[in-house]
This record gives structure tokens, C-alpha cells and sequence, in this order.
């Protein structure tokens, strides 16, 4: 690779220093824009403050007042999860309809260094979401905030935070091929929370969901979470999140590469 | 004649636009598959809190998830007109506008009723619920009625849809409330009180209750009061909708504001 002015090469190890730069600028810049967007805050944060509110009425009724903790911490996973979805939903179409994905893609920086920083930035605005079911919990239904064991915790939640990013990664690789396929991402709320056991125990639902449970990302975020904050052996399941990421970010970039090509090859990047 | 005429083939040209906008290949999906994982969401919670039972969740996630297509698609065909810069044209034709803005809501029940009626159906058959073949005519109904009364809403909430700009979000955010107050996943007398009061004034309350009765076995005359408090609501709702778009209609003309928003 040349540098700016076209003269002399890039060795590898600036090369390498030129993608983390491009990778954590998109990141710093992407999280700020998104903190902007009032409609995008609304969304990651309203809505699983609904759910969690009906989780903790549901186990109050049922009189289980010690699982409101554990429906708190998967709630907050779940705005983490619901954050991600719409913004790696709409990773690309963004783009589409700013005019600007055309001129991101014959860019010379690899494309994945562009959208992958956005993904996860989305991922990283549900901690605004994390934090906020996390204290609606314990104002409103008085659920006490105990950690058990507070290094894994700060371990698990920025784990779970890349595991989920680099899943909704995976996501908008895919999207770069269809028009509409953040609908598609709006379809995939209500299953993802249902099989990675953020509000449900996995040994509740039937047994299909659980290898699809283990190949979510989510799933193990969200055992390392509450295993660091009630008490267990969250280190695996945050080791296990991380994993999953970087599976995932092999994934993606594979993908978008591919649906990247296949765009340019049919002359469909701004029409399809 | 001219009214029917724009009532009917009017209301049917606007819900076409609605898939010129979302592929039918995307939006039959989100349908179908979202409203069943949003029943098997609920009922599991409901088995894991160790409260209700099944049918309690399936009648209230199924009559709920009407909302999506009354609300939503409701808010988009009449707020989506100025996304596209129709909005202005539209206001501008003689036509009357009861037919107008109210043939748009035609297809949003229909809608709306399938929606709320195969996820009844499905999502009662996955969890294994039965209810009484004698209840399904009177549940049918009360969909419908249901589904009328959601479009009541969607009409309120294309008319604020023409005062601020993000739709989605107002959309999303009725969709929310209408879950946690109307009681389809908690029992309106496990809810504060504040709360099973607003209940009263939302669509879906008394469809719900109505159709869980009729599930356990009730008479259709036994729930008349509720499908009438049920249609009224939904009535009142759309009187308030249909008012406040004529007004912003009308100061739009004064102030120049149409397209502002």
C-alpha cells in the first residue's frame, strides 16, 4: 500500500497502525454521532425499559421477587442486544441514504475497518441502556445492585459489548446486498432474546434452542454478567463471548467482502 | 359515488404504497415470524415467573401485536405522504376528507385482523392451548373490533406524525406502552393502580379481557360491555386523530407549515 501522496510504500507495521487508527477514530466518531441521535437513543433505551418493566411486574405477580435480579441484568443485556440489532440494521442503509456507501466502498481503506467501528459503536451505546434498566430496576422496584465479583464484571460487560457488536457485524455485512434488510433485523428481536436466555432460563425452552443459543454471542454475555454480579464462575463464559466475536469478525469481513464485490460486479451498491 | 370511490380504491392505492416502500418478501415476514417469538418470549417468562397460564399469553401477545399494523402502517400512510413530498398535493385535492383519511384505515383493520388472527392461531397451536370451538367465531370478532380500535390510535399517531418528524419512534413508542399497560402479559390488578386506570382509555384492554372470557368459556352476550368499551375507545381515538389532522391541516394553510416538520 502507498501512502497519501502516491510516492513511497506503507510498511506493515504502519500499515497496521494506519487500521487501528482508522478502526478507533470510526469507533470515537461513530459513538458521539450516535449519542446525537435522539431517535436512535430513544429506540435502544425506551424500549427495553418496557420489557424489563413487564419482566419484573411478571415475576412480581408470580412471586419470585429473588429473580428480579437476575431479569434486571438480562434486560440490561437485552438494550445492549436491541441497540446493536437497529444500528447494525441500519449500519448500511444509512449509508444508502446519505449517498455516502459508494464513496466509503471505492475508498482505499479496507471497508470492514469502516463498518465494523460502526457496529460497534452501536453495541457500545447500550451501555446507556445497561445503565439505565439497570436503575430503573432499583428505583422504581427497588431491585438491589449487588457484584459479587466486580473485576469480572468490568470484564464481562465490555466482552459482551464486543461479542454483540462484532454479531450485529455479521449482520450488516449481509445487508449490503438488500435494500430492506433492516426490517429483516427488526424480525430477529423478539427470537434472539427468546433463545439466549436473557429474560428466560436456557433449561426452560425446548431443546433446538440451545445449540442455536450456544452459537450466539449473547447468550455467553450474558451468563458471564450475571455470574460476576450473583455470584459463579463467569470467567469462561466471558472468554467464551470474546471467541465468539472474533468468529463472528472473520465471518463478517468474509461476507462483506463478498456481498461487497458481488454489489460492484452488478452495479447494485446504491439501487438494490 | 366519488366518496366510496376514494374511500375504497383510495385507502387500497395508499396500503399498496406501503410495500413500494417494504418488499412483501421482508414485510410478510415480519408478520409472521415476530409475533409468534413474541408470544413464545412471553409465555416462557410466564412459565419461568410461574404466573398465568399459556393462554393468558397467547391471547394477549397475538390481540397486542395487531398494534404493529394498525399503528404503524396507519401512522406511515398518511405521516409517509410527506416523507415523500405527497403530503402537500393530497391537502391540496377537494376531495372530502372523511373518505379521504378514513379509507386509508380500511385496510389497516383487515390488516391488522390477519395479523392478530394467524398469530392466535399458530401461536396457540405451538404452546398447545385449546379453546372452545364454540369461542372462535366471538374471538374473530373481537380481533376485528380490536384491530379497529388500534387503527383509532394510528390515526392520533399520524396526526402528531405530521407535527414531529420521527414517526418510528412515536410508533415504537405507543407499541411499548400498549405493552406493558393493557395488560397482555400482567394482569390489570397486578399493575399499580395509576397504571390499570390509563388502561381503560387504551385500545386492546377490553378486546383482551374479551377474548380471554370468551376462551374460558364465556357467553358473546357476557362480554358485549367490554367489544363496546372495546369499539369506543377505538372511536374516540380516531375522532381525536381525525380532529387534529384537520387542524394541522388548516394551520398549515395559515402558517405555511406542511412541510416544516
Amino acid at each position: 500500500m502507498r501512502n497519501g501522496t502516491g510516492d513511497r510504500p506503507i510498511g506493515p507495521v504502519r500499515l497496521r497502525a494506519h487500521h487501528v487508527r482508522v478502526f478507533a477514530i470510526g469507533l470515537r466518531f461513530h459513538v458521539k454521532a450516535l449519542t446525537h441521535s435522539v431517535f436512535f437513543l430513544l429506540t435502544s433505551v425506551f424500549m427495553p425499559l418496557l420489557v424489563a418493566t413487564v419482566a419484573y411486574y411478571m415475576y412480581k405477580a408470580g412471586n419470585q421477587p429473588g429473580s428480579l435480579l437476575y431479569v434486571s441484568l438480562g434486560a440490561a443485556v437485552y438494550g445492549i442486544w436491541s441497540s446493536t440489532l437497529f444500528g447494525s440494521g441500519g449500519a448500511i442503509q444509512w449509508q444508502r441514504w446519505q449517498g455516502t456507501l459508494e464513496v466509503l466502498v471505492s475508498a482505499p481503506t479496507p471497508f470492514v475497518l469502516v463498518i465494523a467501528p460502526l457496529t460497534l459503536a452501536t453495541s457500545v451505546i447500550g451501555i446507556y441502556s445497561l445503565a439505565s434498566t439497570l436503575l430503573w430496576g432499583r428505583l422504581v422496584f427497588g431491585i438491589p445492585f449487588h457484584v459479587v465479583h466486580w473485576v469480572a464484571f468490568l470484564v464481562a460487560v465490555p466482552a459482551t459489548i464486543l461479542g454483540l457488536g462484532l454479531l450485529g457485524f455479521v449482520f450488516a455485512s449481509t445487508f449490503v446486498l438488500y435494500r430492506n434488510a433492516n426490517a429483516l433485523s427488526n424480525m430477529l428481536e423478539w427470537p434472539v432474546l427468546l433463545v439466549t436466555g436473557m429474560l428466560v432460563p436456557l433449561s426452560l425452552l425446548p431443546g433446538w434452542a440451545g445449540p442455536i443459543a450456544w452459537l450466539l454471542a449473547p447468550t455467553w454475555g450474558v451468563q458471564a454478567i450475571r455470574e460476576a454480579a450473583i455470584g459463579g464462575t463467569p470467567w469462561p463464559d466471558a472468554g467464551m463471548t470474546i471467541a465468539l466475536g472474533l468468529v463472528y469478525l472473520a465471518i463478517g469481513a468474509v461476507c462483506l467482502r463478498h456481498f461487497e464485490l458481488a454489489a460492484r460486479r452488478h452495479a447494485t451498491l446504491s439501487l438494490t | 359515488m366519488s366518496s366510496a370511490r376514494l374511500f375504497f380504491v383510495g385507502g387500497l392505492l395508499s396500503y399498496r404504497a406501503l410495500f413500494g416502500w417494504l418488499s412483501p418478501w421482508i414485510l410478510i415476514p415480519t408478520y409472521v415470524v415476530a409475533p409468534i417469538f413474541q408470544i413464545l418470549l412471553f409465555v416462557y417468562i410466564g412459565r419461568s415467573a410461574g404466573v398465568q397460564s399459556d393462554e393468558f399469553y397467547v391471547i394477549g401477545n397475538a390481540l397486542q401485536y395487531a398494534a404493529i399494523p394498525c399503528v404503524f402502517a396507519m401512522t406511515n400512510t398518511i405521516a409517509g405522504e410527506r416523507d415523500q413530498n405527497t403530503l402537500g398535493a393530497v391537502l391540496a385535492t377537494p376531495a372530502r376528507r372523511i373518505p379521504l383519511f378514513l379509507g386509508r384505515s380500511l385496510p389497516v383493520i383487515v390488516n391488522g385482523f390477519f395479523v392478530a388472527s394467524f398469530a392466535f392461531i399458530v401461536g396457540g397451536a405451538l404452546v398447545g392451548i385449546s379453546v372452545p370451538t364454540s369461542a372462535v367465531p366471538g374471538i374473530a370478532f373481537v380481533i376485528l373490533v380490536t384491530a379497529f380500535a388500534c387503527t383509532g390510535l394510528g390515526l392520533t399517531t399520524a396526526a402528531v406524525g405530521l407535527l414531529a418528524r420521527d414517526t418510528a419512534t412515536l410508533s415504537n413508542i405507543v407499541f411499548g406502552i400498549l405493552l406493558v399497560f393493557t395488560g397482555a402479559n400482567v394482569a390489570l390488578s397486578d399493575l399499580p393502580g395509576w397504571m390499570s386506570t390509563i388502561a381503560q382509555g387504551l385500545p386492546l384492554t377490553h378486546g383482551i379481557e374479551a377474548a380471554r372470557r370468551l376462551a374460558d368459556g364465556a357467553s358473546f352476550a357476557s362480554v358485549g360491555g367490554l367489544i363496546a368499551a372495546e369499539a369506543l375507545v377505538g372511536l374516540l381515538w380516531g375522532l381525536v386523530g381525525y380532529s387534529t389532522i384537520r387542524v394541522l391541516e388548516w394551520q398549515s394553510r395559515i402558517h405555511a407549515t406542511l412541510e416544516r416538520a
